[in-house]
């Protein structure tokens, strides 16, 4: 029989239990590459049971990964403002981790897991469209349980419906932006307009585009007259790889970067970069206004990112209230303020008369008709495509 | 003779228990690389000869027994394969040329220091191989301290960098894999017998002719373990191309990292792994072979 634990024991116990169970995360994370490997025999059988059985909510620390410079940081505190409140008020902890740096990249690193139905550590995971569209199909989204998301209803009428996701039943769009040309005021004092000026003479080798292929060839095709939200040819496609290529042998272009180019523009290795909005308003503040952002004359690309909970997640109910915390306008407006990208949320642009009027007048946050004619939504490719394309775009970029 | 037979008649026969022994010492060994190595490897090699299902979702494959995937995979990045193996000759070869004075100095000249020097060697393992990487990324970049100095003293014009050429990743790999080299050969050196050389000195030899004849042909094993510390990792190598190259210094190390996890192509990936392997395989042997170095262990 048992014998009787003394609590200091007990503790002992329950303190390797947890180390255990740490180990073993760890190693299935390490042996994550490994999984890619061994798992392929699901991806055979099409891996769509993979919601069958719905892991049973725990309702602990929601662990969110999104990506940099997306939520509204307090860089003396160290602290997400917006985050800190909710989790005073509402009692959920939550941990926020900048791991997304590109989706590509994400689905990679956790695909292994999703594909298993082992837990990949998050329960809120931000994607773009594309990219979300591809984790509803394969069945690596749980469905929200609408009552406790009753600020759902807040969502710009143009985002309720999306064809990836009907009626937002797994997904809701965290923010929206542009892709367009970034630059170092400092170095480039009149900024950039077109794809001539990005690739002046001035700035070879001090180039950075986007590893996020339709937002980097979403701008080239523009440029080059071709519209990407049409059903554009394999050789339009394939002439704006060219223009891509050339760049790189011709020594302009320094490096194909996800997110992490933020950091190249701060320490002066990039100068000009095909960048995000939000992202380089937000590093401009934070860096005595020394960037500026363009959406191209020739046009941009407009695209959102979403949270969806993940199949292997067992914090729906808390990662749910995390999400709908985020459609109060007020606090969406907070977010936008810091953000600077295009807030999803009905109401928010008057709460934002409230923060800052000028803000509120942003055509970046609240785009005008005007704006929103520049710029293009990439279109969505087929599986073949999908493949086709990105080996091309790869290759162009050395891998 | 019957002396010697009885000898080896106990050697032979100490019964079922004592033969035992040595394959369960191998036991954990052989159970790792089983589990670590050889399983993984089936698991690469089945994956290497799947095509993509014709319809099917991103990263669903099925088995066709197609070896042309080598082929493909091969002529797609000759570039990419020369280069690693290029880069990888380079710094291995720079990394001798800095540690064998090095380790020579700590093994023979370095006195009551060499302790401190050893350690000094090694200090940089304290920290992070990413971190390292970086930090160099940091002080050899655009608006780092390196590039100002040179810059304001007209040694390099305006528009020449340190950091995203061919160099920087070679030399970063240099430096990152010096202690593999510095380590093998002072050990080698500070095992040699200094009365080797004093009778190399006693026969009329020169200082350069008894390193030529005595110290270097003894230190061998540890210069061939060395190379071959550096040169394999760094073929494989995709770190330092990644952080301190462009686009077109870029390794197999990276397109068998952005198959596996950007384009979800297993197979292409998995082939590259094995084309990769046996390469380094086929020019490690020809090169043990040449170096003559049987008895390296």
């Amino acid at each position: 029989m048992k014998p009787e634990l003394t609590p200091e024991v007990r503790s002992i116990v329950r303190a390797q239990l947890s180390r255990r169970r740490f180990i073993a995360g760890a190693g299935a994370v390490s042996g994550a590459t490994l999984l890619a490997a061994c798992g392929s025999k699901d991806a055979e059988s099409g891996s769509a049971d993979a919601t069958a059985s719905a892991p049973v909510d725990e309702g602990g620390t929601v662990r969110w990964a999104n990506w940099p410079a997306y939520l509204d940081f307090d860089s003396d505190k160290k602290t997400y403002t917006s985050l800190e409140t909710f989790k005073a008020a509402s009692g959920i902890n939550v941990v926020y981790k900048e791991d997304v740096n590109d989706n590509d990249e994400f689905y990679g690193k956790v695909q292994g897991q999703l594909k298993l139905g082992k837990d990949i550590g998050y329960d809120i995971v931000t994607l773009t469209d594309w990219m979300a569209g591809r984790w509803v199909r394969m069945g690596y989204t749980q469905a929200f349980d609408e009552a406790n998301l009753p600020n759902k209803k807040n969502i710009l009428p143009t985002l309720a419906n999306v064809g990836f996701d009907p009626g937002r039943k797994s997904t809701l769009t965290w923010q929206s932006g542009f892709a367009g040309f970034g630059w170092n005021k400092e170095k480039i004092p009149g900024g950039i307009q077109s794809i001539e000026q990005l690739f002046d003479k001035k700035n070879k080798g001090r180039v950075e585009v986007l590893s996020e292929m339709r937002d980097t060839m979403g701008i080239i095709l523009q440029a080059q007259g071709v519209d990407p939200s049409q059903p554009f040819t394999e050789d339009q496609f394939m002439n704006a790889i060219d223009f891509l290529q050339q760049k790189i042998s011709d020594g302009f272009i320094r490096q194909v970067k996800g997110n992490d180019y933020l950091e190249d523009m701060v320490s002066g290795d990039a100068v000009a970069v095909i960048g995000w909005s939000g992202d380089i308003f937000s590093l401009s503040n934070e860096n005595g206004g020394k960037f500026g952002f363009q959406v191209p004359e020739s046009g941009g690309t407009l695209w959102s990112d979403n949270c969806l909970i993940p199949s292997t997640s067992k914090n729906k109910k808390n990662a749910e209230t995390v999400i709908n915390n985020y459609y109060d306008p007020a606090v969406a407006a907070q977010v936008a303020a810091f953000v600077n990208y295009i807030c999803p949320v009905v109401g928010a642009q008057a709460e934002m008369e409230k923060i800052d009027p000028e803000l509120a007048k942003s055509p970046f946050i609240f785009p005008d008709d005007a704006t929103l004619a520049k710029v293009r939504v990439f279109r969505t490719l087929t599986v073949d495509e999908e493949t086709k394309y990105s080996e091309a775009f790869q290759a162009a970029a050395g891998n | 003779m019957a002396f010697a037979h009885a000898g080896t008649a106990t050697a032979s026969k100490p019964g079922r228990a004592g033969m035992r022994i040595p394959y369960l010492l191998l036991l954990p060994g052989l159970l790792w690389l089983l589990m670590f190595f050889v399983l993984p490897l089936i698991n690469l090699a089945e994956t290497s000869t799947k095509t993509p299902i014709a319809g099917g979702e991103t990263g669903s494959y099925e088995q066709t027994f197609r070896l042309q995937n080598y082929v493909d995979a091969f002529s797609e990045n000759s570039a990419q394969f020369s280069r690693s193996f290029i880069y990888a000759l380079l710094a291995t070869l720079l990394a001798l040329a800095i540690s064998y004075p090095l380790a020579y100095a700590i093994a023979f000249k370095s006195g009551k220091y060499k302790n401190i020097l050893l350690v000094l060697v090694i200090a940089p393992f304290f920290t992070s191989f990413l971190l390292r990487t970086i930090a160099w990324k940091q002080i050899l970049g655009e608006e780092g301290p390196v590039i100002s100095i040179l810059r304001t003293f007209h040694l390099i014009g305006p528009d020449t960098s340190i950091t995203a050429t061919a160099l920087a990743v070679v030399t970063g790999m240099t430096y990152n894999f010096l202690p593999f080299m510095t380590l093998p050969i002072y050990a080698s050196l500070e095992r040699i017998d200094p009365r080797l050389m004093e009778a190399s000195g006693d026969l009329y030899a020169n200082g350069l002719t008894t390193f030529r004849r005595v110290t270097f042909p003894l230190s061998m094993p540890g210069v061939v373990a060395g190379t071959l510390l550096t040169f394999i990792p760094a073929a494989g190598d995709y770190v330092n191309a990644q952080i301190l190259g462009n686009p077109t210094t870029k390794m197999i190390g990276n397109v068998i990292d952005s198959r596996f996890f950007r384009i979800v192509d297993y197979p292409t990936a998995a082939a590259l792994s094995f084309t990769l392997m046996a390469a380094i395989l086929i020019l490690i042997t020809v090169y043990i072979r040449r170096a003559g170095t049987d008895e390296l262990v």
